[in-house]
């Protein structure tokens, strides 16, 4: 099966390159953007036999390594 | 050790790290350490007095900065030695491997400018009460090169208060007189902290490179009172 995690920066942490693009969206004429904040996704193959094990090794993998808690947090999604 | 024996230093060598033999000639030259390297995918650290995890780009800086260096083998014997008390110096990159590990507090973000940055600085002695700063006086400043892209500090509210009260803040940003002033931090760090300590504060992290500025010859020999206030703090625990 295969697992999506996105990892963005906590809201209330500074995000210098979601800052820059909001800058740079507004600059090309996109009305009223606000906060933006820029992650990354991991697209992960993992052997599961039902998506709530799927999503629950998604989530094992955020916590111990995708993400760091400090500064981020994560959504994870389970694509089929 | 024992009086007049040389300091052992382990200096481990990530695949990425790059100022590890800036590290083992510092050492060997300031406090005239006898240096080996260790290789990552190595447990044994030796019996060494002090462990450096040097700067550079660990696996890349790939994920995060020190996110992927902090599960290599190499690891677990640092989290050993820091356990017993070890005095153990991140630099840099080396800094970011121990947040991430969990020995010292908070995450290091992208600069707040973006940019990679390499110049000098100035750093503030904010605590004397570490194997590094022991020797020299709060309020000391020292000038110190930084070379980082990802220098910019954090910590959750909650730890940042068990920072400031337990006195973990090591070095803080400055201009030359040892003033905070607007300008003087370069990576919008939180409070302009340049460095931490842990809570038992044998384990120490800094973004500056003391290693690169640790000789006259280099124009700056700042960087040694870092490792000679180490070395006096060995003799002071062994005698």
């Amino acid at each position: 099966m295969k697992v999506q995690v996105t990892v963005v920066p906590k809201s209330g942490v500074l995000d210098p390159q979601g800052k820059a693009i909001a800058g740079a969206l507004t600059r090309l004429g996109f009305p009223g953007v606000g906060d933006v904040r820029a992650g990354k996704v991991f697209r992960v193959e993992v052997e599961a036999n039902a998506a709530e094990e799927a999503k629950r090794l998604a989530s094992q993998m955020a916590e111990k390594l995708l993400a760091n808690p400090v500064i981020e947090e994560f959504e994870t999604e389970v694509l089929g | 050790m024992s009086s007049g024996a040389r300091p052992r230093v382990a200096v481990v060598l990530f695949p990425g790290s790059n100022c590890d033999h800036d590290a083992v000639h510092a050492v060997e030259t300031a406090i005239g350490a006898e240096a080996r390297l260790v290789w990552h995918a190595g447990t044994d650290l030796g019996s060494p007095d002090l462990v450096i995890l040097p700067g550079g780009f660990s696996y890349g800086d790939y994920l995060r900065c020190g996110a992927l260096a902090r599960f290599s083998p190499v690891m677990g014997a640092v989290r050993d030695f820091a356990a017993k008390g070890g005095p153990v110096l991140g630099i840099c990159n080396g800094f970011q491997v121990l947040c991430e590990a969990g020995l010292l507090p908070g995450a290091l973000l992208l600069n707040s400018g973006q940019r990679f940055l390499c110049q000098d600085v100035f750093v503030r002695v904010e605590s004397t009460r570490t194997p590094f700063t022991s020797s020299l006086q709060k309020g000391d400043v020292l000038r110190l090169p930084i070379a980082h892209g990802d220098g910019n500090w954090r910590a959750e509210p909650a730890t940042w208060g068990e920072v400031v009260a337990n006195d973990q803040v090591v070095f803080r940003y400055c201009d030359a007189a040892g003033e905070r002033t607007p300008g003087a931090n370069p990576n919008g760090s939180l409070d302009d902290v340049a460095g931490v300590c842990s809570r038992e504060r044998n384990v120490v992290g800094l973004m500056p490179h003391p290693e690169r500025a640790s000789e006259e010859i280099l124009g700056n020999a700042d960087g040694a009172r870092l490792l000679r206030s180490f070395a006096a703090a060995l003799l002071g625990r062994t005698a």
